[in-house]
């Protein structure tokens, strides 16, 4: 390892990414990707960020948070407010961080007495203050009580998207990476044993959530912009739970998981956009059978690497695997095992 | 003076008392046994000592550069940055992660960079991480673990884990370490080989240890001086032979054979 930014790995990611961006910008400026395959990747872009910072609290810290869509309103609302006054750039990247210090603060204050304890207090403590924010949003004057916000200046573009996608995946990742992130990792695997090893696991809990609930009201403010019309109750449990299932769907503890798996998710929500009331139905039958077959998620805990990717036996690997759910191989090998067991 | 010093340590747990009126004292460099029938408090006062639990009643002193630091107050982090490190009765490692990664957060506190530094990956966020990793690695080699180096804890035979969780608790820098009973499901083999190993690290690297044992073969083999807990109690201390041929330690021994 190199002792500068400017290692091979580093620089591998970064032109992975910048090439990402250029084939998007091009496929959209061709046309491919029309304004109606737009919505939908605006969709993966913010459910990716929401899945990925999430991720920090549960997945790589162990800390049970159902408060994330609170988080997201925070921004979501911030940004509104100040694009009334300032319907431009300028007026979101205020807003932004008028809700990030907004969320930083309200993330602290549930934090501190609720992560000295250990178990799982954080769940309930999350769960009501998302509801304590939406009822405080409900109620206020500049939030404009239940009808919401509307006619939000429409300025998200893809660069910017792209922009705060990669921003938000690379700090997690960073965060991750480093003696912060394997202080939180063995705060998940043995708060006990952690502790034991001189880790002050109350510090480090805490700087998750913080920093979950940061990259959770930026995501909140691309949201505000993106769909011009935001009420209290799109910031609900349900949100919150959307963003869990991303989560859990992609692997605990696998960042490029949860980026996965906004990406599937969001597909198989466009794919069945046409069928209206089964689309649903079909949704949570596809998140039952694949926690069947993948209960530790789509990447499980290892996240994707350089070298996964560059590799073909990933995606032979991700092929098999696919067949393997399609033809239901699980179930056959289940019922040829039961069968022979009769026999004897 | 004494490196550590407890005195009338008590922990209650509701009516029991799983630790009563125990005085110890703990010379620097020694390595001293702490045996006692199942359920005699043993772990309950190793649990006191570093900040598991705090105790009911009495003071637990140790000295630390000429001065002495009162732990009995103070959380387990922060006993463990006094320089005093445990290994628990129940492996407790962090199983999903390598054997480099375990001892890199028992070196956690060499991290010289900050949640900026971490994100935004400073030039100190890598000369930090390569110095651990550096550190780490020589650290592994010292304790004959370094071929392990990239195995997943629980991917460890039996005997390693135990000798990893013991090597974790040395890496935090400590000079005072408790291990509970680290021989526990071992087979003699196993067992003659981390006798050895506890021997020689405590020379090579100027350890003091207190180990509860009920390998009555371990202790009397390397342990220069063992204390005896029954009910919660101390009733003896001394050489191995003076405490093998204690009536009250027979009668705690025997009394538990009926
Ligand atoms: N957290 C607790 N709450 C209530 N009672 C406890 C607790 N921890 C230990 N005890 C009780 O305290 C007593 C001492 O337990 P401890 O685990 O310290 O014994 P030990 O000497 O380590 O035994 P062993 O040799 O079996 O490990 C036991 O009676 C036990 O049931
Ligand atoms: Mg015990």
């Amino acid at each position: 390892m190199k002792n500068t930014f400017l290692n091979k790995k580093n620089l591998t990611w970064l032109i992975l990414g910048v090439a990402f961006f250029f084939l998007i910008q091009l496929l959209i400026q061709v046309g491919v990707i029309t304004p109606y395959y737009r919505v939908t990747m605006y969709w993966i872009c913010l459910f990716a960020i929401l899945g990925v910072s999430l991720n920090v609290i549960i997945g790589v810290t162990g800390q049970f948070s159902l408060g994330h869509a609170g988080f997201m309103s925070i921004g979501a609302y911030s940004a509104a407010v100040v694009l009334r006054s300032m319907p431009n750039l300028t007026g979101l990247f205020i807003g932004m961080a008028i809700g990030a210090l907004i969320s930083l603060f309200v993330s602290m204050v549930v934090a501190i007495p609720t992560l000295r304890l250990k178990g799982d207090y954080l769940a309930i403590a999350t769960l009501g203050v998302g509801e304590i924010i939406r009822i405080v949003i409900l109620n206020m004057k500049i939030t404009n009580g239940a009808s919401g916000i509307s006619n939000i200046p429409y300025l998200i573009s893809w660069p910017l998207m792209f922009f705060f996608v990669f921003v938000s995946i690379m700090f997690s990742a960073n965060f991750k990476n480093s003696a912060i992130g394997r202080a939180c990792i063995s705060i998940k695997e043995d708060e006990i044993a952690s502790e034991a090893m001189g880790i002050n696991t109350t510090k480090y809990k805490v700087m998750a959530f913080m920093f979950g609930a940061l990259i959770a009201s930026l995501a909140g403010a691309l949201y505000a912009t993106t769909y011009y019309v935001i009420k209290p109750e799109t910031f609900g449990i349900n949100n919150s739970i959307n963003i869990l299932v991303i989560v859990v769907f992609g692997g605990m503890g696998s960042l490029t998981g949860s980026a996965v798996a906004a990406i599937v998710l969001g597909i198989i929500n466009n794919v069945f956009q046409p069928l209206a009331e089964w689309r649903m139905i079909i949704y949570a039958l596809a998140l039952i059978v694949i926690m069947i077959f993948r209960p530790q998620g789509l990447l499980g805990t290892s996240e994707a690497s350089l070298k996964t990717i560059f590799s073909l036996d990933t995606y032979k690997n991700a092929l098999k695997g696919l067949i393997d759910l399609v033809t239901l191989k699980k179930f056959r090998v289940a019922a040829a095992s039961t069968g022979k067991g009769k026999q004897r | 003076m004494s490196l550590l010093k407890v005195e009338h340590l008590t922990k209650n747990f509701g009516g029991l008392s799983a630790v009563s009126n125990v005085s110890i004292s703990v010379e620097e460099g020694e390595l001293v046994g702490l045996i006692g029938p199942n359920g005699a408090g043993k772990t309950t006062l190793f649990n006191v000592l570093t900040g598991v639990y705090t105790p009911t009643e009495g003071k637990v002193l140790l000295t630390k550069d000429g001065k002495t630091v009162e732990l009995n107050k103070m959380p387990p982090y922060k006993i463990t940055h006094q320089g005093v490190a445990r290994t628990f009765q129940n492996i407790r490692l962090f199983k999903e992660l390598s054997v480099l990664d375990n001892v890199k957060i028992a070196m956690n506190n060499e991290a010289r960079y900050g949640i900026l530094g971490a994100l935004f990956r400073s030039v100190n966020f890598y000369k930090s991480e390569a110095a651990i990793d550096v550190k780490a690695r020589q650290f592994l080699a010292k304790v004959h673990l370094d071929e392990l180096a990239d195995v997943k804890a629980k991917n460890l035979p039996y005997g390693k884990q135990r000798q990893l969780e013991i090597a974790r608790a040395m890496a935090t820098g400590a000079k005072l370490l408790f291990l509970d009973e680290p021989a526990a499901g071992m087979n003699p083999q196993e067992t003659h080989a981390l006798t050895d190993f506890i021997a020689k690290i405590r020379n090579e690297m100027n350890l003091t240890i207190v180990l509860i044992e009920h390998d009555m073969s371990l202790v009397m083999s390397i342990c220069e001086r063992i204390f005896v807990l029954d009910y919660g109690k101390l009733i003896a201390q001394g050489s191995a032979q003076e405490v093998k041929n204690n009536p009250r330690v027979i009668e705690a021994y025997l009394g538990e054979e009926e």
